[in-house]
């Protein structure tokens, strides 16, 4: 089975990857995605994460389809957090199941790479200095006071 | 026609906002952008967002119809 979903609260390792389990299943890999305590040399006190939920969700469930179709995957399932996190908490988790090592990993690569580039969620960073900034790709962010 | 527009992230700062319903002429997202975009003051040129309309990702020149939901989408920062 596969799903991808959205969560305000602390994701449950797990819990989640009791999806996982499938007999054919020769290989699973997770990767955590934690929040950093620094990004582009600025020090980072915490952040919030905003989605489009409906589109975020649509877009996860796509990238979890092409991924099974892709790399013949057994089971997938991704989590992505909403709100306010602290340094170390979770993010995003992405967990596959394959029947062997080559596809689960590569697999586990591929989808969050796609997640983020593909999925309406975005991360504004709080620093030390008391400026907070939205995160958009080009590498900068755009910033306001607070 | 009416619009219900939905902002996020940065864009949702500038305008002051998460939301809006507005009255327009505007027949595609690429019109529309262009008039919300110089009353809020975004930074993005149209060329750097997606857009989507009723949850769903479409093109600029997708035919809206009245009572449409509009979302403007700066590049994406998950993960």
């Amino acid at each position: 089975m596969s799903g991808f979903r959205l969560a305000d609260a602390a994701i449950d390792v797990r819990a989640e990857a009791l999806c996982l389990d499938d007999a054919g299943a020769g290989a699973v890999v997770c990767f955590e995605g934690r929040v950093r305590d620094h990004n582009d040399g600025r020090s980072v006190q915490r952040l919030d994460y905003q989605a489009y939920a409906a589109l975020a969700e649509a877009e996860g469930r796509a990238i979890l389809a092409e991924a099974v179709e892709r790399y013949d995957l057994r089971a997938c399932a991704a989590v992505h957090r909403t709100g306010s996190l602290a340094i170390g908490d979770l993010a995003v988790w992405v967990g596959v199941s394959a029947a062997h090592r080559d596809a689960a990993f590569a697999a586990c690569r591929w989808i969050i790479d796609e997640i983020k580039q593909r999925v309406p969620i975005w991360k504004n960073e709080h620093y030390a200095d008391g400026e907070s900034g939205w995160l958009h790709p080009d590498g900068t962010a755009v910033t306001t006071d607070g | 026609m009416k619009y219900r527009l939905l902002y996020f992230a940065s864009l949702a700062d500038r305008a002051g906002r998460d939301s809006e319903t507005i009255d327009s002429a505007a027949t595609d997202p690429a019109a529309l952008y262009a008039e919300i975009a110089g009353r809020h003051g975004f930074p993005f040129a149209r060329e750097r967002l997606r857009v989507a309309v009723n949850g769903a990702f479409t093109g600029w020149t997708h035919a809206l119809a009245d009572g449409d939901e509009v979302v403007f989408l700066p590049p994406v920062s998950g993960g």
